[in-house]
């Protein structure tokens, strides 16, 4: 296999790849979880009982 | 019984070093600018020569106040966003005594002249081994905290923490492979061009995983805590956390381009270099557009103020960069001031303003109080810092362009039309501008130091902070 391919495969797995992560970050399945991990840094003084 | 409190000792330890250190790193790097003006400023002295003091400073700067910054941060938001106590505290006590133990060996061995020559990797081997295992309690710790977190989720500073400390295991490791000769001195264990790719790869990817990775970390957790709004897009910190790790790791050769290493692998550190524009942008506009909404708070805040220019700088120097691993550019930019001015860009600009920002918003509270002693000198502090970086980089830009276009510069008949020393002599009044400038950032810690003074003398050392109980869902 010339350098050729192998450059052709490689930019195409990191396509691949960079897609996919893509696809997880915003895929609907995944909005909540990211929503409360987005919120931790504020969970850690919220006053006790003063939390929805 | 299980903690119920956060370990806030070995946060408030580096955070204070982080202070000292900064005062210290900065001051032998005004000494450098004077130096390059004067050369016989120190007399003489060898264990004050520019080539000696040069890796104090460089090595004072990056691993001593951005390092010890780092810890303090990292410490302190693994515990918070996953609402529990550090693990293994003897660890965590060693992290701090023994990188302390690391900076004033290299205060010591460097004025006096031992060094491995590897660019911020000059310290000799008993000291690598040193940090080798500092590093590792360190991984133990923080992995350690997130293995027994309360949470669910793992923040998303908390994931770029992760990815520093362990690239910069396997970069130091694998970049400090040496073969001692004596206590004192040791030579690399790769040669050639193989040797100088090595060192680049660690090179740059210190600048990557170190002082881009780890403040964006620092970023994420304080810019949302001081606008109080959370960060503006989670999914895009997740893609912009796996895009940015993805991509930095082979930009390293655009350090060698027009050397003996291959033309392809030039190739690949320029092509790589250049799609970092993307995930770098990204996180600068993530961070700049939590304030939508907010941006009132930027008049009267000068913490907001020196984190948000910190983003700015940070987004300045993420294009000036790319820009300069163009080959046709860097033909023009390598080894020249250029170069000096980008890395202060990002060193001043992004990551000291963001730590300070982060500093002024973590101290008052590691020490029981609301807010540091005086607003106003926080605001003092901001104004000369932006200024100081200012007329640094605008100076050397101007210096750098130039000192390029003369080296360049041939005859008719192919002979140089400029001799060194010609332009070294075209670069004095901007060696000028800059002693003033780094001396004007220099002057903004020394407010710091009397703010910091003042907020300690104030408030009550707090080891130990309670964790909110049974907050999350």
């Amino acid at each position: 296999m010339d350098s050729g391919t192998l450059n052709g495969i490689v930019t195409f797995v990191f396509i691949v790849v960079f897609v996919g992560i893509v696809a997880w970050a915003y895929s609907r399945g995944n909005k909540q979880r990211f929503e409360e991990a987005e919120r931790l840094p504020f969970d850690d003084d919220a006053p006790q009982g003063d939390k929805q | 019984m299980e903690a119920t409190t956060y370990n806030y000792k070995v946060v408030r330890q580096f955070a204070i070093m982080t202070v000292v250190w900064g005062i210290v790193g900065m001051l032998v790097g005004v000494i450098l600018a004077a130096q390059l003006i004067w050369p016989d400023l120190t007399f003489g002295i060898e264990w004050l020569s520019y080539g000696r003091l040069r890796p104090l400073h460089t090595n004072a700067v990056i691993f001593a106040f951005g390092g010890s910054g780092l810890f303090a941060v990292s410490y302190y938001i693994v515990q918070r966003t996953c609402q529990v106590r550090l693990w293994a505290e003897g660890l965590a006590a060693f992290t701090f005594w023994g990188w302390m133990a690391v900076i004033v060996l290299a205060a010591i061995t460097l004025p006096m002249g031992y060094t491995s020559t590897k660019e911020y990797a000059e310290l000799e081997w008993p000291i690598d081994i040193l940090i080798a295992l500092v590093w590792v309690a360190y991984a133990l710790v923080f992995f350690g905290t997130i293995a027994k977190r309360k949470t669910k989720h793992i923040y998303v500073s908390n994931w770029f923490f992760g990815a520093y400390i362990l690239t910069i295991a396997i970069l130091h490791i694998v970049n400090s492979m040496e073969l001692p000769v004596t206590l004192t001195k040791s030579y690399s264990a790769y040669a050639g061009v193989q040797d100088a790719m090595v060192q680049w790869w660690y090179g740059h990817n210190a600048v990557g995983f170190f002082l881009t990775t780890a403040f964006l970390g620092m970023m994420y957790y304080f810019i949302p805590k001081q606008a109080g709004r959370p960060i503006y897009s989670y999914r895009l910190s997740v893609v912009h956390f796996w895009s940015l790790n993805f991509i930095y790791m082979w930009a390293g050769p655009h350090h060698l381009q027009y050397t003996a290493l291959p033309d392809w692998a030039q190739s690949l550190g320029m092509v790589f270099s250049l799609m970092l524009l993307a995930p770098s942008w990204g996180g600068m506009m993530n961070g700049i557009m939590t304030l939508s909404g907010a941006w009132h708070k930027l008049r009267t805040d000068p913490i907001l103020k020196f984190m948000v220019t910190a983003l700015s700088f940070y987004g300045m120097s993420t294009f000036e960069g790319p820009m300069m691993s163009i080959k046709t550019v860097n033909a023009l930019s390598h080894y020249t001031e250029w170069t000096i001015g980008h890395v202060h860009s990002g060193a001043l600009g992004w990551v000291a303003m963001i730590t300070i920002g982060s500093m002024y918003y973590l101290i008052p509270r590691l020490f029981g109080r609301e807010s540091m002693y005086s607003t106003q000198l926080i605001e003092w502090h901001f104004w000369w810092s932006t200024i100081g970086v200012v007329l640094y980089i605008a100076s050397m830009w101007i210096a750098g362009v130039a000192q390029g276009l003369m080296w360049r510069a041939a005859n008719a008949d192919g002979t140089l039309t400029y001799s060194f020393a010609q332009v070294l002599n075209t670069m004095y009044p901007f060696y000028g501008i800059r002693l003033l400038g780094g001396a004007l950032f220099f002057s903004g810690m020394l407010l710091m130091a009397w703010n910091v003074w003042k907020t300690v003398r104030m408030g009550r050392v707090v080891n130990d902070a309670p964790i909110p109980q049974a907050v999350h869902a």
